[in-house]
């Protein structure tokens, strides 16, 4: 059992003082792990990373209950700023590039958190190695590139900054399945050499079969967690979130069954 | 909430597109509709004209800019200037239209789309022009028409000071004041002109949102290039929204001057003017029509109120210029302080607040 | 039609242009690096020349008190992003205009409250001992024999002012890292944050530094007009440079100013008649501006427009 990165104890967020968005989630990712968060839409993933990384704010949103500790730090208010600099970055949902600047431009925005700036020099070029496809385009405006393309800016510009651990929301969207694996194996890549990972995902084949731990969020709960493997195999993950049920058609009422057999632990 | 919600259930379209699904907001809002008509013998001419007829004014304005900017998300700050156009529009209209083919109510709607058509030129440019690049031709079009009735006298019949007086024979009415013996010039009957004008137009606003149209509108101001692709026509619904945003404005320009300060004066057309209910706009909640009447009866209301009660503390211990500066300090910080507390304005406010209720005691 | 006197139009033109560009480099400057369409503007000039003024009058030093009335403007632009844009940040763009035009109300009530409402004159040659303060102007033709024109000198001042300001901000912007988040902010604050831009450091620095820009050009219009009431609406005569220039250009800015002050010098000889009335230059700048934008809506030096659905 190796060192616990970040941990999310039973929070409770709050957007616009009304909306209950989250209603207890508890997660933990282990450092040198990927861990996959994955939920239908709406379940909260998004907020949960948000909620790690001090953008909730932002969005009227608020902790109203629980903890999270990044090595063994309550991070709650930390300020985004100071969490980059500690080695959070977060990948936000939908890409978020600046499409008024180049590529170049997007991803040195992520350096200049240090001071350094030879290192910087070195650490663009680390990006462009595990990102072989934007170094082409490194001077056209980030604007006019292709969604695969800046899914591999946000995330180049995030490894700028030198990160321990980096919250990556939707990587998938929008891409074609071939791209989706090919950001996943970078994943794996770069998890090799020594990041950690907090995947929110949508498409639950792909990101178990990258992952080491995996979560389900469900309503703003976590439903199910384990190993990634143990939940590929598990029955109803498989028929629920992979799409491959027992032989023949599955009626509504199997489904009810499942959810009825949820476990719930928060 | 006060009363529960639950257990209604809609079984038709018909019923299933009412502005007030629930029985007892339909019965609290029939009331006060009624109120509305009612309660003029119980107060004061002065009420009235001080404060009931120049709300409605440019409450109408602001649902008229609601619909431009709230709608259809076209930044204006033209909203004076085309008041304008619809007060000059009415008060030639009534001048030099023979007297039995012109009335008021008549003169305020036809100037209402003159002023809309004014709108609809200055509106040419949204074709191209976006965001805030876009307050270029609004601010020229209040500048334009402001400096046009202004150099030409001929739209002031001649009138040196600038200002002119309403004649007492445009409440005419085509005789309705002899034939009912009531007094038409006096503020009852004018109120009871704007609010049937008022009324009339935010049920059209609020139809209109909530219609093809209105569908529309939203969809040029979420993401035009999205609009165009979903077969919307985006220079058709820009200058639509301009030419009905344009005459809401010019129907309150003419009430502003006809049944409020009883002239027709330019210094009243002012860009600043613009700005106040812009200000009405966005505190009452963009897109939201009751919220566009809040927020005017608030902004109108906010220096009246902040005076009235300095005067009655300080008993006039310090000079009206103090008391305005103040005011306008309380005021800006007010307004930021709304903005950060709920950027949705009274609207969302009222949302939340609803929301909460319905979950007392609970908070979430 | 004299060309001698045409050029003396354009020189004129010009250099009224440059101040409406004064004007405008602050609300670049805010534009630019947070997406904020800064309306308090004006009573930022406002307030900064009437504090200065003040303390003129009371017996402080030029120096001393040009350098309070910056230390105050500091102040102010960090307070300003501490309590408006700082609890905004994220919010949609209409909603933090209207914040400024709130704080534009607070700003007028707040300085004529703490000084006064009173037209104050400001003559800067009785402080500094610069040649190009002397309120006369200079008749080229004692330099140029054929050119007979008139030139303020202090417009040439001005010029000089403004050219200085223009030299360091646009080196500020192109080359520096702060310059480079202060681009990435105007984009997408929301991913600003989230790369780790300390975004209210930046916006904190930059209303600062529009505070000390206010200044100077409220100092330079006071000269030129007088420091009262009538400053705020210096922001309404620099909406038309701002927006033919390009929001988010400072180069646009000057160009702009230049445009707008020669288009408006002829406009008035040419078309005044034309038009038959006075005034034409209420509306003239905004018409030039419209034209302008027709043609290219993202202005000359304006960013491109992005489109993706």
């Amino acid at each position: 059992m190796s060192k616990s990165l970040l941990k999310i104890n039973n929070i409770e967020v709050v957007y616009n003082h009304v909306i209950l968005a989250l209603r207890g989630v508890t997660l933990d990712v282990e450092e040198g792990k990927v861990v996959s968060l994955l939920g239908a839409n709406g379940s909260g993933k998004t907020t949960t990373l948000k909620a790690c990384s001090n953008l909730l704010h932002a969005e009227r949103g608020a902790i109203t209950k629980g903890t999270i500790e990044y090595q063994e730090k309550d991070i709650a208010n930390h300020g985004a700023f100071n969490l980059v600099k500690d080695g959070v970055a977060q990948v936000l949902e939908g890409r978020h590039c600046f499409s008024h600047l180049t590529v170049e431009e997007n991803i040195m925005t992520g350096s200049f958190i240090r001071e350094n700036s030879k290192e910087a020099k070195q650490d663009l070029e680390r990006v462009y190695d595990h990102f072989e496809r934007i170094r082409i385009r490194r001077k056209s405006l980030a604007g006019f590139t292709s969604g695969g393309e800046q899914q591999m800016i946000a995330m180049g510009r995030a490894l700028m900054s030198r990160p321990k651990l980096i919250l990556l929301d939707e990587p998938s969207m929008g891409l074609a399945p071939q791209l989706v694996e090919e950001i996943f194996a970078i994943v794996k890549a770069l998890n090799k050499e020594g990041v950690s990972f907090l995947i929110a995902e949508q498409n639950a084949m792909v990101a178990l079969k990258y992952a080491d731990d995996g979560y389900i969020i469900e309503n703003g709960r976590v439903i199910l967690k384990g190993k990634a493997q143990d939940l590929l195999d598990r029955p109803d993950v498989k028929e629920m979130y992979l799409g491959v049920g027992k032989e023949g058609k599955t009626s509504f009422r199997d489904i009810k069954y499942y959810h009825r057999r949820k476990p719930s632990f928060t | 909430m006060i009363y529960r919600e639950t257990g209604h259930f809609v079984t038709n379209y018909l019923k299933d597109r009412e502005i007030f699904p629930m029985t007892f907001d339909k019965v609290v809002a029939l009331i006060g509709l009624l109120w509305l008509f009612l309660w003029v013998p119980t107060t004061s001419e002065y009420f009235l004209s001080a404060h009931v007829i120049p709300i409605l004014a440019v409450g109408l304005a602001t649902v008229g800019l609601n619909i431009l900017t709230g709608l259809t998300g076209q930044l204006s700050l033209g909203t004076a200037g085309f008041m304008c156009v619809g007060a000059f529009g009415t008060y030639n209209l009534m001048l030099r239209v023979p007297d039995y083919l012109m009335s008021l109510p008549v003169a305020l709607l036809m100037s209402g789309i003159f002023a809309g058509l004014v709108g609809v030129v200055f509106g040419l440019p949204a074709i191209r022009i976006k965001g805030f690049y876009l307050l270029v031709s609004t601010l020229a079009a209040q500048y334009f028409v402001w400096w046009f009735f202004n150099s030409y006298a001929w739209f002031l019949n001649y009138e040196s000071s600038g200002v002119v007086a309403i004649a007492p024979k445009f409440y005419d009415y085509w005789g309705l004041g002899n034939f009912l013996g009531v007094d038409m010039q006096g503020y009852p009957a004018r109120y009871l002109l704007a609010l049937v004008v008022c009324i009339g137009l935010s049920y059209f606003a609020k139809n209109l949102l909530r219609s093809n149209t209105g569908r529309n509108f939203m969809s040029v101001r979420d993401r035009d290039i999205a609009a165009s692709v979903m077969g919307i026509s985006v220079p058709r619904a820009k200058l639509l929204a301009f030419f009905i945003s344009c005459f809401y404005c010019g129907v309150a320009g003419g009430i502003y001057s006809f049944l409020y300060i009883g002239n027709v004066d330019l210094m009243i057309y002012e860009v600043d003017r613009s700005f106040t209910i812009l200000f009405m706009l966005i505190i009452g909640g963009l897109g939201s029509i009751s919220g566009s009447w809040l927020g005017a009866i608030f902004v109108y209301e906010f220096p009246i109120v902040f005076t009235w009660v300095g005067d009655f503390i300080f008993q006039g211990a310090f000079n009206t210029a103090v008391v305005e500066n103040v005011s306008n300090m309380v005021y800006g910080v007010f307004i930021i302080a709304l903005l950060i507390r709920e950027p949705g304005g009274f609207a969302a406010l009222w949302a939340t607040t609803k929301q909460k209720l319905r979950m007392w005691p609970y908070p979430h | 039609m004299d060309w001698v006197y045409l050029i003396e139009v354009l020189v004129g033109g010009l250099l009224s242009g440059v101040m409406y560009s004064l004007v405008a480099i602050g609300f670049v400057l805010i534009y630019k690096s947070s997406g904020i369409f800064n309306f308090a503007q004006g009573t930022m000039l406002l307030f900064a020349s009437l504090t200065f003024v003040k303390m003129t009058e009371n017996g402080i030093g030029f120096w001393t008190a040009l350098f309070i009335a910056a230390g105050i403007m500091v102040i102010f632009g960090v307070a300003t992003e501490r309590f408006v844009i700082r609890p905004l940040a994220n919010q949609n763009l209409l909603a933090l205009f209207m914040a400024t035009v709130g704080l534009a109300t607070f700003q007028e009530g707040f300085s004529q409250f703490i000084w006064d409402s009173d037209v104050h004159g400001l003559q800067m040659n009785k402080f500094l001992d610069i040649g190009l303060l002397d309120p006369n102007p200079i008749f080229m033709s004692d330099h140029i024999p054929w050119l007979d024109i008139l030139i303020p000198q202090f417009d040439i001042f001005a010029s000089l002012v403004a050219g200085l300001m223009i030299v360091v901000l646009a080196f500020f912007f192109q080359k520096t890292k702060t310059g480079l988040s202060l681009r990435a902010v105007s984009d997408d604050h929301m991913a600003a944050m989230a790369v780790g831009i300390p975004l209210q450091t930046v916006w904190a620095v930059v209303w600062a530094v529009t505070g000390i820009i206010a200044l100077v050009s409220g100092l330079l219009w006071a000269e030129r007009v007088s420091v009262s009431f009538t400053l705020i609406e210096a922001v309404m005569k620099a909406l038309p440079v701002i927006l033919i220039g390009g929001l988010t250009s400072i180069p646009g800015a000057i160009v702009g100013g230049l445009v707008i002050g020669v288009g408006e010098k002829l406009g008035e000889i040419y078309l005044a008649d034309v038009f038959g009335g006075q005034g034409i230059e209420l509306w003239f700048a905004y018409f030039m501006a419209l034209m302008f934008l027709v043609v290219r809506p993202q202005g000359m030096f304006g960013e491109k427009l992005i489109e993706r659905v």
